[in-house]
């Protein structure tokens, strides 16, 4: 039986693998080429995707589990680019090579929906589980920390 | 380095020494030798500059002689390919070197926006395919992009500029003197020089424009430094940002072709093995998969040919990859099935307390050792290492009627293109490779390996294939960093004074990738921090040890200057302390005085320097100094320290850029390391866009901090014993150095431009650990030595 799901607000049915991780699906059949691979282990956070608004891998998350459910993925963050935490990444100049950025930009957008004021340690924390390789980590930080004041004031 | 590395074995094969040391002199314009151009630059002379420099001359430039010359292809300097103006004032400007996070693909064009006078809001890049004939070197490798292409790049802007002004006078029917470009059009100049408000647009001109002769050189003239718009600014963001922010970013993967097909490829464990036996009746029992599909491998030294193995094509990535899970391979033996790298380690220690072939000497280095009062000794570790880019392998290939389409993340496009070629038994002519930005690449990305894969298993299906390695097969099946121990003696005299020095290294080649194993470092790897030290101690013997290979050794950002600095960094700190000394004191007295290193008097013929020519980019200990001085300064050394926290120091020259790092922890009682900030100094002589300068130094302190604290490969019976970033770890923000401060020397343009990609890597683990022992009097000398502090 066809799993139904949305994605990025639209309607969408799979009749495949149920046990396909939604990394290759959005990839692999919808095109949707911000949401990268990484490690396909749940420990890079490449492929962070947005499950019903919670930064989710998408390589360990299965088509069968996002059945009737809404996934967001970069594509879908913003219309325009424009959220909060992809300004800040601009005003940051966060990115190197970028491979990592989409992932490191759903984890932060998810992380500052729940915890709009969040102290360092936090941002740290909330933001242990997407590695940058160039090692953009000092200006991640800062980004999310500047996202969060964004937010709150805006 | 892909082809400097060839041409380098060629040269050995040939008896050619790698010498890098021009006999020309500097290529400077109206016949000022660059004694002259220095004198004028010395103290006193500011009025003379200021007529000399006057804007607009063609004094402004003085051109130098660069390694560019040196490389297939060299240098392509025709505005033609890479500048085309719309008529709507849009400026198409193309990047012919690949993006791997430097920066390189906005800084490089920002290069001849900046000279043409063009407002950067309205440049667009295009990306260049791979075309050496067409565009020059495209080896995006060795921090040469900016140290190359900075004078083409502003050479090619003033022949736009002068024919957009050209265009204008014409236009005018009046003569140059009457007309100025400036930011984006053309003004017109009264008998004055000061506009009389007339001025056409660059779209409007173009046209005419470019359709005129391109100028000579001896006909241009260049902005002086203080009419740069952009240059050494650092304020253009990456060209880039907005799509890398919003996942429209295209890398490897992200082509998708009509028809195409997914492929991920079981190789085997052990370099040289080979498949026995195949059981696919599993694996095409997978929903999605269609076929599996043999790749003949090669043994080393086969360059950049793939391991072999089978390839498991399929309509999806995930078939794919289940459909591989489900495939049973037996593979056959190999010669290095008995690779164990702890053994290896033991046994290149013990390589390392013999005498070595001696590369170098000076004075009697022997008759010091023997009559020292003192004799310290120590060794250093560096286990191999993988590059880890965030963006595994990945190749899009297209074969058909006798054509092949490529689509990949590649440092080499050329190369890649003549190697896939030769691999489908097509000409290069036949073959187009199109280059993605890289998802990182650290030197992974010039082997093309994974992009011949592809090809082939297009070729097999007739259709296009995406290939697609798995973090677990980037980790396994790479081009390592090669392992190494270094071993460092120091001979002391009654006055507690160093008199002997000896360096001996030991660690396989990255030459026996390409040519049969020699077992020695070479020439080139040699040149990285061994055979060009700056150590000025009055007896010295510098020297190699042997090693065989046992995998496929290739460069990782740095290459051998990281276990060079390592330990010639770390052994300082050590004799520093061993002696009562300051270690910032005793770095800069065993440097030595502010000198121009004579390679000849100093017994360094084989000098690499980077393919550099050594009259240009010579080894200046005054800089060395420099860099040091700044850091320390900057970082507060010398002040007193609150409880649990130390600052340690190193410095090194890689790729002829000069850097030095203080590294500054902080550590609990109960041994929790942190690290507050980082202060690094950096001479890389005009500095182009200092914000990527900064952005590199900063990732290269992470960089240095994963060396340092957690990645190293292992090997057991042959085959790669780590898999994913559970067992190679890589630093993440909850430890990341919380402020990288980076200080950069200030150089107008005449100072050569270095590259910036790798020198920041070599310095930061010694700093680390020279830091960790002043906090905690604990010494690492083995890579990596884990998040302990005590």
């Amino acid at each position: 039986m066809a799993i139904t799901l949305k994605v990025n607000g639209v309607e969408r049915s799979f009749d495949g693998d149920p046990s396909m991780p939604v990394l290759w699906y959005v990839r692999d059949m919808l095109n949707l080429h911000g949401t990268k691979y990484g490690c396909g282990t749940g420990q890079c956070g490449a492929c962070t995707l947005h499950l019903d608004g919670i930064a989710t891998r998408g390589c360990l998350l299965t088509m069968e589990a996002v059945a009737d459910k809404a996934i967001t993925t970069i594509e879908g963050l913003d219309s325009d680019g424009n959220h909060p935490v992809q300004k800040a990444w601009r005003a940051v100049n966060v990115p190197q090579c970028g491979y990592c950025q989409a992932g490191q930009i759903m984890s932060a957008a998810a992380f500052l929906s729940t915890t709009p004021k969040p102290s360092d340690d936090q941002i740290d924390q909330s933001m242990a589980g997407n590695i940058c390789r160039c090692g953009c980590y000092e200006r991640i930080h800062d980004a999310v920390a500047m996202a969060a004041v964004e937010s709150s004031e805006g | 380095m892909r082809h400097q590395i060839e041409q380098l074995i060629e040269q050995q094969i040939e008896g050619k020494s790698p010498i890098a040391i021009s006999t020309d002199t500097s290529v400077v314009i109206n016949k000022v030798s660059r004694r002259q151009f220095l004198q004028m630059t010395g103290g006193g002379a500011g009025l003379m500059i200021g007529m000399q420099f006057m804007p607009g001359s063609a004094l402004a430039f003085r051109s130098y002689p660069t390694g560019a010359e040196g490389m297939p292809n060299k240098t392509v300097i025709n505005p033609h390919v890479f500048v085309n103006i719309e008529s709507d004032g849009t400026v198409i400007l193309t990047a012919h070197r690949a993006e791997m996070g430097t920066g390189s693909r906005t800084s490089v064009p920002m290069v001849l926006a900046d000279e043409m006078e063009a407002d950067w809001s309205r440049i667009k890049i295009v990306q260049a395919e791979g075309d050496e004939p067409k565009y020059g070197n495209q080896d995006t490798d060795g921090s040469r992009s900016l140290r190359h292409y900075i004078q083409p790049m502003r050479q090619m802007g003033a022949s736009v500029r002068h024919m957009l002004e050209q265009a204008a006078a014409k236009n005018w029917d009046t003569d140059a003197t009457r007309v100025k470009a400036s930011n984006h059009q053309v003004l017109q100049l009264d008998d004055e020089g000061k506009p009389t408000g007339e001025s056409i647009g660059y779209g409007e001109l173009a046209s005419h424009a470019m359709a005129m002769e391109v100028p000579t050189f001896e006909e241009l003239t260049f902005k002086t430094d203080d009419e740069f718009r952009y240059m050494g600014k650092g304020d253009v963001p990456i060209i880039d940002l907005h799509d890398i922010t919003t996942g429209k970013a295209r890398y490897g993967a992200d082509y998708a072709v009509e028809g195409m097909l997914f492929a991920v490829v079981a190789r085997p464990p052990v370099v040289g093995a080979t498949v026995k036996s195949v059981d696919s009746s599993e694996t095409l029992k997978v929903p999605g998969v269609k076929k599996i599909v043999e790749i003949a491998g090669a043994m080393p030294p086969a360059k950049f040919a793939p391991l072999g193995g089978i390839a498991v094509v399929a309509t999806n990535t995930w078939a794919a990859i289940k459909g591989r899970k489900a495939l049973k391979v037996e593979w056959s033996e190999s010669p290095h099935d008995n690779y164990n790298t702890p053994e290896f380690a033991q046994q290149m220690r013990a390589t390392a307390n013999q005498p070595g072939k001696v590369l170098r000497t000076v004075g009697d280095p022997d008759g010091a050792f023997a009559n020292a009062k003192k004799v310290v000794s120590h060794e250093y570790y560096q286990p191999h290492m993988q590059h880890a880019q965030m963006e595994p392998l990945v190749a899009v290939a297209d074969y058909k009627d006798g054509k092949l389409d490529i689509w990949a993340p590649v440092q080499s496009p050329y190369g890649v293109r003549t190697d896939v070629a030769e691999a489908v038994g097509l000409t290069p002519e036949q073959v187009t490779v199109k280059v993605s930005l890289l998802g990182g690449g650290f030197g992974r990305k010039s082997k093309c390996d994974f992009v011949i894969e592809a090809a082939m298993v297009s070729k097999e299906m007739g259709t296009p294939v995406k290939l697609q390695w798995t973090r677990e097969d980037d980790i396994k099946h790479s081009f390592y960093h090669t392992t190494s121990v270094e071993r460092l003696d120091a001979a002391i005299d009654d006055h507690d004074k160093v008199v002997g020095w000896r360096h001996r290294s030991v660690s396989p080649t990255i030459v026996s990738t390409f040519a049969p194993d020699p077992g020695i470092t070479s020439g080139f790897e040699a040149g990285m921090g061994l055979l060009d030290t700056p150590i000025d101690v009055e007896n010295m013997s510098i020297e190699a040890g042997e090693a065989k290979s046992h995998t496929r050794i290739g460069w990782f950002r740095a290459v051998s200057n990281i276990p060079r600095a390592w330990g010639v960094q770390s052994f300082i700190a050590e004799l520093a302390h061993e002696l009562g000394r300051d270690p910032k004191d005793m770095l800069l007295e065993l440097i030595g005085p502010a000198r121009i290193i004579d390679p000849v008097a100093a017994d360094m013929q084989d000098l690499w320097n980077y393919g550099e020519p050594y009259e240009e980019f010579p080894n200046d200990t005054g800089r060395l100094r420099g860099v040091v001085e700044l850091a320390a300064e900057k970082a507060g050394w010398g002040q007193n320290m609150p409880k649990g926290e130390a600052l340690g120091i190193a410095a090194h020259r890689s790729f002829v850029t000069y850097v030095a790092t203080v590294v500054k922890i902080r550590t609990t009682d109960d041994g929790i390391l942190s690290i507050p900030e980082v202060h690094t100094a950096v001479d890389c002589g005009f500095c182009v866009n200092p914000e990527r300068v900064a952005s590199q130094m900063e990732g290269a302190a992470v960089m240095g901090m994963t060396i340092a604290m957690y990645s190293g490969i292992n090997y057991v019976n042959g085959a790669v014993s780590n898999s994913n970033f559970h067992d190679y770890p890589v630093a993440r923000i909850s430890s990341y150095p919380k402020r990288v401060h980076t200080h950069i020397v200030e150089h107008p343009f005449s100072v050569h431009a270095t590259g910036i990609g790798e020198p920041g890597v070599p310095p930061f683990a010694p700093a680390l650990a020279n830091a960790i022992f002043a906090a905690t009097g604990k010494r690492h000398r083995d890579l990596p030595f884990g998040k302990e502090v005590g």
